[in-house]
């Protein structure tokens, strides 16, 4: 329900910033069309407080009224990063169980050229917004948009990427919506009452909570890298739907001054990579990291850190994994030179495979290591790195 | 410039247990420290007075004991705390947590400038929190920064990204979550820990926020935690002790090959 109180100037700043082009002034009084979805962009932006949104808790009755899977499409620079392709697989699994459609909803600038891939993914529908205040993920502005589709469509069940914007984005429009969110799961399952079960793991995951939502729709943000990626279909019918939308920059509060990318980063990010080479303490110094360097490189790895390494100032803040740092869940996590504090093992406990290499025998490491070898890190990785080599030459070779 | 820091005490991860009969964590007993990343919310907070002048306030909602916390963070030189404690609070999800953190705000500290959080406590690792009490307060909020700059009540803050991080400007108030970077937190000095136990810290309860407490703590959360489970610790696996590091790495190889890794 949406309320213009009687203390409304008509200055009109609500309807330059309706996304939805639903306010007109008339008499100097804001008054609410049809078009409205409940977005609230005019409630954070009316100087006066004049505007009300009373927003009701779903009842029992009501949660019938929402069907569907959504996924948010996290795209950037117009490419889709691997985890939107686990959540559409996974959103495709969870919706078979329901028996009801998988959608997607994806917000950018001139991003059209993207619904063909979401399609072959797994999606039955695709709503698009695209304007050019989209093109970079801003709070202010997919919270709007998002929360006003929510109202508009409502969906059931949305999965967000948990992924720095995701994990930023999810929270605004929860609370917009005074509905549930969990955070970062690592499984789902719909239970006898058609309710989504969001698994997700707390206290350094030693535990594993099991939640669900009493509203909807259900949210939750969900780790990279936790599900596989389906097969594509690229003959799947792509059914778009745009959704109308006159989004203004001057109604991002928090402006983008500059981006600034730092060379020191690796391209591969370490929350979706497969493989990782992480250096510790033991490599002594910074001249020494291109010994794991080059173990990445060979296996086609991202290259990660321990904190003291990051503290240092030999890599940087984002690839360092743990409890400060990123909780990564790789096919296989190579430890190189890293004790393994209780801190450092909390960010790699879901990896498939975790490769230990330390010469102390005693080290915690070795006691979560699927494999470790004791032995100088110095002589081992560069071998290791040899013997890879060698054997991918050989299947070259195979092929050949 | 009024500052408003968010504070949780949090366990010490490395000590929580569960029941083994799966039943709920075991808290008492574990030893507990001020969440990690809200020492670099209160550094900030500190450095921001000590150039501009102005007041820090600490909130916390949290059981008796969470007063440790606020008194440390009294002691590094926050000037007065409000702390938030009622068995009606137990058991909040992120919402109804943001939810009673807003209303304390709102009421008791209406004219804030700046409310700084940290990026994510360290025992549910949500970060959801603060960017909750943004929306439900209707300011701009600024996550993960590593940097802040404060000029003409503006801020200017280094938000971290994957490739990078961004420069956003934003007007005041505003909402920053800390991230591990942003600055070194100091350690309380004795005059410090002394001078903490003079300070005001205000018990708020939940008839002092609304007198429908139906909204607060688990009563007031949309989210359920309906079961709670240990995962199988990791097993440690094969160990290999080989004095040439060539076989010891063939090894390694032969493994990696037959689990389809490599
Ligand atoms: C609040 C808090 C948060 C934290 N967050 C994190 C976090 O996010 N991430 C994190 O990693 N840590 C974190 N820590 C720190 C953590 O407790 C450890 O101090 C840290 O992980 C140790 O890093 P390390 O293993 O690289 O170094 P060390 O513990 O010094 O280990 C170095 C290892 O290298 C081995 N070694 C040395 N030389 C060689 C050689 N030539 N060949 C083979 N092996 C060799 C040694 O045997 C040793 O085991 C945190 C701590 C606190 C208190
Ligand atoms: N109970 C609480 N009392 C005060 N601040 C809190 C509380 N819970 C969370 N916060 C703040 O929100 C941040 C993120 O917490 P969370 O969203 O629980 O990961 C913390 O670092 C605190 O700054």
């Amino acid at each position: 329900m949406i309320k213009v109180l009687d203390n409304c100037t008509g200055c009109g700043l609500c309807v330059s910033y309706c996304p939805f082009g639903a306010i007109t002034l008339i008499d100097k009084f804001a008054q609410i069309g049809e078009t409205c979805v409940l977005c609230g962009a005019c409630e954070r932006a009316c100087p006066v407080k004049a505007i009300e949104i009373k927003r009701e808790i779903v009842t029992p009755t009501e949660v019938s009224k929402y069907k569907g899977v959504w996924i948010f499409i996290e795209q950037h620079r117009n490419q889709l990063r691997s985890f939107n392709l686990e959540l559409l697989n996974k959103g495709r699994e969870l919706a078979d169980t329901l028996g009801e459609p998988l959608m997607a909803i994806l917000l950018g600038n001139n991003v059209m050229s993207l619904t063909k891939k979401i399609a072959a993914y797994g999606a039955d529908k695709i709503y698009v917004a695209d304007h050019e205040v989209l093109e970079n993920y801003n709070s202010d502005s997919y919270t709007d948009v998002l929360t006003g589709a929510i109202s508009k469509y409502k969906p059931s069940i949305l999965l967000f990427g948990a992924t720095i914007n995701g994990r930023e984005l999810a929270p605004c429009v929860a609370a917009r919506l005074r509905i549930g969110l969990t955070a970062d799961c690592t499984g789902f399952e719909i239970n006898e009452n058609k309710q989504l079960v969001q698994i997700r793991p707390a206290y350094g995951g030693n535990i594993m909570a099991s939640i669900v939502s009493k509203t909807r729709p259900q949210m939750a943000t969900v780790r990279p890298n936790t599900f596989k990626i389906g097969e594509p279909n690229w003959n799947k019918e792509v059914n778009v739907e745009q959704i109308e939308i006159a989004v203004d920059f001057k109604t991002i509060r928090a402006k983008r001054q500059d981006v600034v990318r730092e060379e020191t980063i690796t391209t591969l990010n370490i929350e979706e990579a497969d493989i990782i080479v992480s250096g510790g303490r033991g490599l002594g110094s910074p001249d020494n990291l291109n010994i794991i360097e080059n173990l990445a490189e060979t296996l086609g790895a991202a290259v990660g850190g321990s904190r003291p390494v990051v503290d240092s100032g030999w890599l940087p803040h984002q690839q360092q994994v743990g409890q400060s740092g990123k909780t990564v869940s790789p096919k296989l996590y190579i430890a190189v030179g890293i004790s393994g504090a209780i801190q450092h093992i909390i960010g790699i406990s879901t990896s498939d495979i975790i490769v230990a290499i330390n010469r102390d025998p005693e080290a915690p490491i070795f006691k979560v290591a699927t494999y470790g070898i004791v032995g100088d890190l110095f002589k081992i990785v560069p071998a290791l790195a040899t013997e890879i080599r060698k054997l991918s030459k050989k299947r070259e070779n195979e092929k050949l | 410039m009024i500052i408003v820091v968010c504070i949780k005490q949090v366990p010490e991860i490395a000590d929580v247990k569960i029941d083994p009969n799966t039943k709920p964590l075991i808290r008492e007993g574990v030893p507990t420290i001020l969440n990690p990343f809200d020492e670099f919310a209160i550094e900030e907070a500190l450095r921001i007075k000590e150039k501009q002048g102005g007041e820090i306030i600490v909130v916390s909602m949290g059981p008796s004991q969470a007063k440790q916390a606020i008194l440390k963070c009294l002691a590094m030189g926050a000037d007065r705390a409000i702390h938030l404690t009622d068995s009606l609070f137990a058991g909040a999800d992120t919402l109804a947590t943001a939810s009673t953190l807003s209303k304390t705000i709102r009421k008791f500290v209406p004219k804030f400038d700046i409310i700084l959080c940290g990026k994510q406590a360290i025992d549910g690792d949500t970060g959801q929190v603060p960017l909750e009490i943004s929306e439900l307060l209707g300011i701009p909020r600024i996550s993960g920064i590593t940097k802040l700059e404060i000029e003409d009540r503006k801020v200017v803050a280094h938000r971290e990204i994957d490739e990078g991080y961004e420069v956003l400007e934003s007007k005041l108030p505003v909402l920053l979550t800390a991230l591990k970077g942003l600055n070194e937190p100091r350690l309380p000095n004795i005059r410090g820990i002394l001078s903490a136990k003079k300070k005001e810290i205000k018990i708020v309860t939940a008839s002092d926020l609304d007198s429908n407490t139906n909204q607060f703590g688990l009563t007031g959360s949309p989210t359920q935690v309906v079961k709670i489970h240990t995962p199988e610790p990791r097993a440690g696996g094969i160990i290999i002790h080989e004095d040439d590091p060539k076989i010891a790495v063939n090894k390694l190889v032969q493994f990696l090959k037959k689990e389809r890794i490599l």
